[in-house]
């Protein structure tokens, strides 16, 4: 009796996190099944569950050359920003985590405020900067720089802690094997954090990828990010839905492939500060 | 010789190390942040050349508080922030509570649950503009199955827009916050919930009194961190709504972006995305005091 109640509760259980997961996914999910619908079939007002898939929308997609090229934009940046943003910021991690120096308070302190700034706050002064005082508006490397800065504040922050993790004694032994601080930061404990790099890194990522305001005022026609090129085709009147849910769907595979191979490192970074850590 | 030589290697590391991260935090935040503030007390307007810029003193400031519409966008904006956390906190921990056993296949389920914060904030507001979509979009068709035939104007009607970009919202961070508190509850010492059992304490008694107050400075912080990414939310709103119809849905930044770029008047901007910057600095001051009295209260006991 009581072995079956307990069963019975623990189906209901399931069914109530197989009802959230389904709310999670539906609405992805049915992006993508968008995405494989002829035109007539996505503008019926009836729901289709069977049809027969086409890649019409995302053939239309690849065949334009301005799609393909913000594609590559997007990726060149994401993959600059996020490689720069991993070596200042793995330097930085380390030198707060393992070092007292003059300054270390306030960079400290303020490496966490800067985690608080909205991007619209930024939007007006960067685009002011980057066009009149740096010249670097509407390249490719004046995103970079945005992205890079926006992202060192949140890594720095969840490498610290990986940083502090390690065994001080290993710093210790490779000075009395007579290496250098430099020596002992690349070649001793770089490689034990390699694990919390990778998952900062794919943070750092994720933001550089996905990052649509700075993007849309820093860019021109041939810079343009992909977010800012879909932007773009939704303010039309005529929404081409099946490409757009084709591109959506595009944008949206890198990061869901990282949420699969490594869910439980970006649950962590997520909720870092939250839970102490 | 050679000591010396290390040691003053060993001096300058942390300062070697530290400086390409804050040459560019410098350089790439914090001049833009400081450039705002000499912004906002000049009117400048977009695509003038930077020295057609005049010295207006805090005109940007008095303009912008006198005029109703900031003061519309200052209550969305707050009414959106505190809406979602809220409804995310009560929903989160709820389910949280009625779920909380070891659950098998939870890894999978994890992925499922984070992957609505992990595509881009874009990608939400698209994928909620076509979930809303009056003519084709699937929840008209859902409606339609019940015999509703005439879809409610998500969107397009300036009553209904602010719940709709709520529930959108809702829908990305929910899971952040089951996870965050399930993850609290599950680390609630066994021991602790015996010991109430042992005193006599029923199941339900066991969670309003032993492990809700347990979990209570983890929630605490969860939802300050949720509200100040609240009030950094664009992109999803930008898409779905531009801030429309009329101001229903114009949040502050928003209306930060439109006062720059659409009115190009880029001093006022400034003036505004301080206002904004101001809010969020006095959450941040107020996690950054809960977490200090958390540790100390850690310490105590």
């Amino acid at each position: 009796m009581k072995a079956g109640e307990h069963r019975a509760a623990g189906s209901v259980y399931y069914v109530f996190l197989a009802g959230m997961a389904l709310l999670c996914l539906a609405p992805v999910v049915l992006m993508v099944v968008t995405s494989l619908k002829v035109r007539t079939q996505i503008f019926s007002d009836t729901l289709t569950f069977f049809f027969i898939p086409t890649v019409s929308h995302y053939a239309e997609a690849f065949g334009d050359a301005a799609l393909t090229r913000t594609l590559g934009n997007s990726m060149a940046v994401a993959l600059f920003a996020t490689a720069l943003t991993m070596a200042a910021g793995c330097m930085a991690a380390y030198a707060l985590a393992r070092f007292s120096f003059f300054g270390r308070g306030v960079v400290s302190g303020a490496t966490l405020l800067m985690r608080m700034v909205p991007p619209a706050v930024l939007v007006a002064p960067i685009f002011m900067l980057w066009t009149y005082q740096f010249g670097i508006s509407d390249t490719l490397s004046g995103l970079v720089l945005a992205y890079t800065a926006l992202n060192l504040p949140f890594v720095i922050w969840i490498l610290q802690s990986f940083f502090a993790q390690t065994p001080p004694q290993l710093e210790e032994a490779a000075r009395l094997d007579g290496a250098n601080p430099f020596q002992t930061f690349f070649f001793v404990i770089l490689p034990i954090v390699a694990p919390g790099m990778a998952a900062a890194a794919i943070f750092a990522f994720r933001i550089a990828w996905n990052e649509f305001i700075l993007a849309l005022v820093l860019t021109n026609r041939f810079t343009r990010t992909i977010p800012v090129e879909i932007s773009l085709s939704i303010s039309e009147h005529n929404i081409a839905w099946g490409k757009v849910m084709a591109v959506g769907t595009l944008i949206a595979i890198p990061p869901l492939i990282f949420t699969f191979i490594a869910s439980r490192h970006i649950v962590k970074g997520l909720t870092a500060g939250a839970v102490k850590g | 010789m050679r000591a010396g030589y290390a040691t003053r290697l060993s001096r300058i590391a942390p300062y070697v190390f530290m400086a390409p991260a804050v040459l560019i935090m410098a350089g790439a935040l914090l001049w833009p942040l400081a450039h705002s503030v000499w912004l906002s007390f000049h009117e400048w307007k977009l695509g003038t050349p930077q020295d057609a810029a005049v010295f207006t003193g805090l005109e940007n400031y008095r303009i912008l508080l006198g005029d109703p519409d900031t003061l519309t966008s200052l209550r969305v904006t707050l009414v959106f922030a505190f809406t979602v956390v809220t409804l995310e906190v009560a929903l989160g921990v709820g389910l949280a509570i009625l779920l909380e056993r070891p659950i098998r296949g939870m890894n999978a389920l994890r992925s499922i649950f984070i992957m609505p914060m992990m595509i881009a904030p874009i990608v939400v507001g698209l994928l909620w503009r076509y979930m809303y979509n009056e003519q084709f979009g699937p929840l008209a068709q859902l409606l339609l199955l019940f015999g509703v035939e005439e879809s409610p104007p998500w969107l397009s009607s300036p009553d209904w827009a602010l719940a709709s970009v709520i529930i959108a919202d809702v829908w990305q961070w929910t899971p952040f916050i089951f996870i965050l508190a399930l993850a609290a509850l599950q680390s609630v010492p066994t021991s602790v919930v015996e010991a109430a059992r042992m005193d006599g304490a029923q199941a339900r008694q066991t969670v309003f009194y032993v492990k809700l107050p347990l979990i209570l400075p983890v929630v605490i912080v969860a939802a300050l961190l949720r509200l100040i990414d609240a009030f950094k939310v664009l992109e999803v709103i930008f898409i779905m709504t531009e801030g429309g119809p009329g101001l229903s849905t114009e949040i502050l930044s928003m209306r930060i972006y439109k006062t720059a770029f659409e009115f190009q008047q880029l001093g006022r901007a400034s003036a505004l995305s301080n206002l904004l910057l101001l809010l969020v600095a006095a959450i941040s001051v107020g996690l950054v005091l809960f977490n200090k009295l958390r540790e100390r209260a850690n310490e105590s006991g």
